[in-house]
């Protein structure tokens, strides 16, 4: 009796888990605890199966309550494009960039882009900011340089290939005389200047055309 | 923004819907968290999964929309204590098997407990997760499961089912 006394505190410990661990987010420590006592715990082997049950119908249940509507999403762009422009920000700074390039950005001329490895778009990013700047602070200039207004030109979003380095990336900028606005947001994509006035869709066209080609462009389309 | 909500809208629609249970309620909300998403981008600093910072602004519009509804009031004193009743217990007892039982019954469970048991089996989060977006102890969260977990017992107990827990 008074050993039972001293493990229900530890099968009520372990108890509290399962629905993690049916879940698999517990840390592999948990995880490891729990698998020993469901190894040596009949009974908590059995109520572990009721957590396997629960989740599997909780899933399920979830799964039949269907999306919503394009109502939402058209309410979504109203709202957006209805936001107040935001400047930029006086001094240099990633982060208030990368908010910049939520706030120029108009939604419904975005692509939608597959999801990339997140590794190599984190890798990248701080390959690209470093890019940023040292056009920043003038460590080379491209042919699009006259104006830093990310709100001024004509942009396209890019996504460079993973294993493009940063040497790759910084010719191709050059060759190209294109310059970095901002980014990178999630799916790392960046805003990319094309030209510094405004060009006619033909030209656009034939430019993005070009650049696609290149094999440090894993995904490209235009945008606003 | 279009990949976050590509990734993200379904699952934020269904965590919402199942707190709001209402659908037009529910897409209005989502568009109100996504366009919070827009305006914050900048300030999230990825110390939580973004899927965790999405539902955390989910949440807090959910519960903002259901105080707004004097008929639901909802609030994180009352959220584990309240029972939903809106299903007749008879529907239950003509379910055919014990899967669909127990989904009548996850609907029947309190918002808080409803919303608990979402979070930890559909948007597999870990208890720190959860203690995140509930803004709740980690503790309080596995007892919080816990407690949700022997609530639906005890209502597919009342439809006849005895899974001999708790």
């Amino acid at each position: 009796m008074s050993a039972m006394k001293q493990e229900a505190p530890e099968r009520r410990e372990i108890e509290e888990l399962l629905p993690w661990h049916a879940a698999g987010t517990l840390s592999r420590r948990d995880a490891q605890r729990v698998e020993e006592a469901l190894a040596r715990d009949p009974e908590l082997a059995r109520r572990y199966a009721l957590v396997r049950e629960e989740f599997g119908e909780t899933i399920h249940l979830n799964e039949t309550l269907g999306a919503p509507s394009a109502r939402a999403v058209e309410k979504l762009f109203v709202a957006i494009d209805a936001e107040p422009g935001r400047r930029p920000a006086a001094s240099f700074n990633l982060g208030s960039r990368i908010g910049e390039f939520f706030s120029s950005l108009s939604p419904r001329t975005l692509a939608w882009s597959a999801s990339a490895a997140a590794i190599a778009i984190l890798l990248q990013a701080g390959l690209l900011a470093d890019i940023m700047l040292k056009e920043k602070t003038g460590g080379y200039e491209t042919a699009s340089a006259p104006t830093t207004d990310p709100g001024v030109g004509t942009f396209t979003l890019i996504r460079f290939a993973p294993q493009a380095t940063s040497d790759d990336i910084t010719k191709f900028l050059e060759a190209n005389k294109l310059s970095i606005a901002a980014g990178p947001v999630a799916g790392g994509l960046y805003k990319v200047r094309v030209a510094v006035t405004g060009i006619p869709k033909d030209e656009l066209a034939r430019i993005v055309k070009k650049l696609q080609e290149d094999k440090v462009v894993s995904f490209i389309a235009t945008t606003e | 923004m279009q990949v976050l909500y590509a990734r993200h809208h379904v699952r934020v629609y269904r965590f919402v819907l199942r707190l709001v249970r209402n659908e037009a309620t529910a897409e209005d909300l989502i568009s109100e968290v996504f366009l919070d998403v827009w305006r914050q981008a900048g300030k999230f600093e990825g110390r939580s999964a973004a899927s965790t910072w999405m539902l955390s602004i989910a949440r807090f519009k959910a519960l903002s929309a259901l105080r707004r509804r004097p008929e639901e009031e909802l609030d994180d004193e009352t959220a584990g204590q309240i029972e939903d009743h809106a299903d007749d217990p008879e529907t239950t007892l003509a379910k055919k098997d014990k899967g669909s039982a127990l989904r009548q019954c996850l609907t029947r469970l309190s918002a808080g407990h409803r919303e608990i048991i979402d979070l930890v089996y559909y948007h597999e989060k870990s208890v720190e997760e959860v203690a995140e977006i509930v803004g709740i102890p980690e503790a309080t969260v596995k007892t919080r499961m816990f407690y949700a977990r022997k609530k639906l017992s005890e209502l597919l107990k009342e439809q006849g089912i005895d899974r001999g827990w708790p």
